[in-house]
């Protein structure tokens, strides 16, 4: 029990270091420590405490929750003194009306309600922790020197890394606390932390675009919390409840009790997750510098949303709020999908890429059987490692070409051979066979098909992963045309930014070599403790998957023969006459070069269009789970 | 559950039947263009003559991606006919294309790029409809393996008419065929010339040419398992449906891409999931 506190404690400790020391490299070996002493730690208690069940500690109560109120009170302050001042009073009203039913809910019903657990540690915590614990502090190690160059490329931009490191650790350690806790009150406070912290980096460059995005993300995470609020209030007030105050005694107590406060918290993890109709925030969130991108859609943030609805799977299985939320998920999956097609710029097809996997396993979570969890942990695991490695190399890329734009990446394997190869190892891992995410995404489709009402589930899998297809491929393509001869610009990138992104590589690859081995040691514990019943995949289909695997990682090296003894010709330009750098040569000596873009096909997948459908659709399931709770049809 | 055996089979067979079919193909076309034809066996001519070709390319990368393209054609009807998972037989497909597709960006030329573009229209218009087609046989049968599909007394053409016309729709655009060979064709292309393969010669265009002939066994077989309750019926069904599509390669003229992919995507709604909804309501 110590190392959890450790873990939540020690990220904290280096934060204020981070806030206290002045920028010095003594400080950067400091990140490194850190980052490295949280990545060992998280790797020790995983190894420590695999595969035993639910371990639960019983920490005591007091005075930690006091002191989180008064951090709690504190946070609402400074939310509220930036709602003034920013003129933003959606976020005064909501701030003052959270604290509101906080206060209420200490000075009523707190000292009633007393948690003998507080912490805790399952298989589904583990996977969360080496998921914050290892590719959260690799983001912290990568930010180190991009941070650097950041500031050099703006200027214009007030160098606040002091304050960015303090949130950066500190965010780990919220992360670390909210997936610890058993007590739902401090589950709470961290994920009220997670949202105000999020809310900082955001707004880090403090223009006027990001302060406006900032405070979207702010508003519509302060209206999830709303229901968090709502959820422990509700706990408290209704007798049949009987003052559950604890996350495992929540998820044992039934539909009949817990359905309510259930769809109260999965409200909270919809917004968080930035599913339909609050996606906006997690698409403004990219004018923040990269690595928060990387943080916030891999390994922290939206997927604490997912996080907390997974864990309430049990409780949604087989209801018709569960079945709305699945819908929501699904839709949100098939829109964001579709969208991303009509993007090219590179955080942007990221993000809704991220919307749309977490919708997927929202849908998993509103499911909520034992296959569709599996399917849905096994999504967390590979998406949080291809989407931090790309999001990174797009950082890279970015500070190395000037563009984040898709199209401006033509030729980038002959630009930046490493990152270019790296950046299609996360595409790859994205969506193709015998990769990561396509393997979750298979585990979906079978849960679906054994689901009640999954049969919409499973058309919308179909079309959202033929569309996905479409976009990544594109963007590959992108990166492996080189139609004029390209200088090599990948000098210049830091040899620990490279670093990272190679790890994350191995770990792209050897987490879809090993996952049969995640899979038995944690996912299948935890479902077989949470459902007395197991997922997998059979054994033929893993060895057929590492046996695909080696043939694409093996097949590259044709190379080696094809490089030899060809003939070279320029490519066929319909015959007119051209010169080496593929320009048309005209009359007069005029020069007209051939350039060539992918389609975009804005008038089928526009994001206005789209998202307006989105929005409708989702408000709409949403108002209708709000409905079937509320007239206690449950199906 | 997976019989190595048969794998080997398909991998040695199936590119003499697939030629063969090829060539049947032309000749058929050519009699209904009142044409006399080229002699059956003229496909394997042509791709031997390609393998004596001189290696010519724009960039040697769009070779390794050719190999993996083919490579992986052969594994997902390798795995298909072992009697393997349908579902990853389809995700194996759509890796070999995504191959083809990457082989014809690396070539960097304007025709082949527009060609990429448009074979990865083709992919997503036909993706959703080819997954159904495996759930709509698991749901019947309940399993994915090959295997069990195959062998199955249960008439799943009656089960499953509307998926079986989603699949005979996609169908003509698996087999490059008119009125949905948008991104390349066996017939002359006007505006992008052969679209994906146009930088692709001598060798790698013969490995285009066998993994193609690979793929077209393999929809055959997939068209079989429709019929599997009756090998004669299934057979005679998959000769018909060939013909048919033979017909309608000569009677449309090429549609534009937006056309394709919403009417694919309309019959796999209409058809496919109405199909399957229906299925499911009865059980």
């Amino acid at each position: 029990m110590e190392l959890l506190l450790f873990l939540i404690l020690f990220p904290l400790v280096i934060a204020l270091l981070m806030y206290a020391l002045p920028e010095h490299a003594l400080k950067h070996l400091l990140v490194r420590i850190g980052a490295l002493v949280i990545g060992v730690a998280s790797v020790y208690l995983v190894a420590t405490s695999f595969a035993q069940g639910a371990v639960f500690s019983t920490f005591a109560s007091e005075p930690t929750g006091q002191i989180m109120f008064v951090i709690e009170m504190l946070m609402a302050l400074f939310i509220l003194y930036m709602g003034v001042r920013y003129k933003n009073y959606l976020t005064v009203v909501l701030i003052l009306v959270q604290s509101a039913m906080m206060i209420f809910f200490e000075t009523t019903y707190a000292e009633h309600l007393t948690a003998i657990h507080n912490l805790f540690v399952d298989d589904f915590t583990l996977i969360m922790t080496l998921i914050i614990g290892i590719i959260g502090s690799l983001i912290c190690v990568y930010s180190i020197r991009y941070m650097q160059v950041f500031h050099e490329h703006h200027p214009e931009v007030a160098d606040r890394r002091r304050m960015f490191f303090f949130v950066l650790f500190a965010f780990l350690s919220a992360m670390f606390g909210l997936v610890f806790s058993n007590n739902l009150v401090w589950v709470y406070f961290f994920w009220e932390v997670t949202t105000l912290f999020s809310f900082v980096l955001i707004g880090y460059t403090r223009t006027d675009e990001a302060i406006k995005n900032s405070f979207r993300a702010l508003v519509m995470n302060l209206l999830g919390g709303l229901g968090f609020a709502a959820a422990l209030l509700y706990l408290a007030a209704v007798p049949a409840a009987g003052g559950i105050i604890e996350l495992d005694r929540l998820i044992g107590a039934g539909q009949a009790v817990a359905l309510i406060p259930v769809v109260l918290i999965c409200f909270a993890g919809l917004t968080k997750s930035a599913q339909l109709p609050f996606s906006s925030w997690l698409v403004g969130a990219m004018v923040a510098p990269t690595p928060v991108s990387a943080l916030l859609h891999s390994s922290t943030m939206v997927k604490a949303g997912v996080y907390i609805i997974i864990k309430m799977a049990p409780i949604l299985q087989g209801s018709l709020p569960g079945l709305m939320l699945a819908l929501v998920g699904g839709f949100t999956f098939l829109l964001a999908s579709a969208v991303a097609i009509s993007q090219s710029n590179a955080k942007k097809v990221l993000a809704y890429s991220t919307i749309a996997n977490l919708g997927l396993v929202v849908a998993c979570g509103g499911i909520g059987t034992y296959e569709a969890v599996w399917a849905a942990i096994l999504l967390i695991i590979f998406h949080a490692i291809s989407k931090s490695l790309l999001f990174l190399s797009v950082g890279t890329v970015e500070h190395q070409i000037g563009s984040r734009d898709i199209e401006d990446m033509e030729g980038l394997i002959a630009r930046m051979p490493q990152v270019a190869t790296m950046m299609l190892v996360g595409i790859a891992g994205m969506f193709l066979a015998p990769f990561g995410m396509l393997i979750s995404k298979w585990a979906t489709l079978h849960a679906f098909i054994d689901a009640r009402f999954g049969l919409i589930l499973v058309a919308i899998v179909a079309f959202g992963s033929a569309v996905t297809v479409f976009f990544w491929t594109k963007w590959m393509g992108r990166l492996i045309a080189v139609p004029t001869p390209q200088k090599n610009q990948e000098r210049g990138v830091g040899r620990e930014e490279l670093g990272v992104l190679y790890i994350l590589t191995v770990l792209t690859v050897g987490v879809t070599l090993l996952f049969p081995l995640i899979s038995s040691m944690l996912i299948e514990p935890y479902v077989l403790a949470s459902y007395g019943k197991v997922a997998q995949l059979g054994q033929d289909n893993v060895i057929i998957m590492l046996l695909m695997l080696f043939m694409v990682l093996l097949i590259p090296l044709s190379m080696l023969y094809y490089r030899k003894d060809r003939r070279h010709l320029a490519p066929y330009m319909g015959g007119r006459a051209t010169n080496a750098d593929m320009q048309f040569m005209g009359t007069f000596g005029v020069y007209k070069s051939a350039t060539m873009h992918n389609y975009y096909m804005e008038n089928l997948f526009g994001e206005a269009k789209l998202m307006k459908v989105g929005v409708a659709l989702c408000t709409g399931l949403i108002v209708l789970m709000a409905g079937a709770v509320y007239a206690g049809v449950w199906l | 559950m997976t019989s190595v055996l048969y794998a080997l089979v398909f991998l040695l067979i199936a590119p003499a039947l697939g030629g063969l079919l090829a060539g049947v193909d032309r000749k058929i076309t050519a009699r209904m263009q009142g044409r006399m034809g080229p002699p059956v066996l003229q496909p394997f001519y042509d791709v031997l003559k390609l393998f004596e070709k001189e290696h010519v390319v724009v960039h040697a990368s769009q070779n390794v991606y050719v190999l993996s393209y083919l490579v992986f054609i052969a594994f997902s009807g390798a795995l298909f006919f072992a009697g393997g998972d349908l579902l990853l037989v389809i995700f194996a497909l759509t890796l070999a294309h995504v191959f083809l597709v990457l082989g014809a960006y690396a070539s960097a030329s304007p025709y082949a790029f527009i060609g990429a573009e448009r074979e990865l229209i083709q992919i997503m218009a036909y993706e959703p409809m080819v997954i159904l087609i495996a759930v709509g046989m698991y749901m019947v049968v309940h399993s994915f393996y090959v295997s069990a599909l195959a062998t199955t007394a249960i008439p799943l053409i009656l089960y499953l008419p509307g998926v079986f016309i989603g699949f005979a729709y996609i169908l003509t655009m698996k087999l490059r065929k008119s009125p949905f060979d948008i991104s390349t064709s066996h017939h002359a292309h006007q505006e992008i010339v052969k679209g994906v393969t146009t930088e692709f010669s001598g060798s790698t265009l013969g490995m285009v040419e066998i993994a193609h002939w690979y793929e077209n066994i393999l929809l055959v077989g997939m068209g079989y398992l429709f019929f599997a309750f009756n090998p004669l019926l299934g057979v005679v069904a998959m000769i018909v449906l060939y013909v048919v599509e033979i017909f309608i390669d000569n009677t449309f003229a090429r549609v534009k891409w937006t056309w394709a992919l919403k009417s694919i995507w309309l019959v796999t709604a209409v058809f496919g999931l109405i199909n399957l909804g229906l299925l499911y309501w009865r059980a």
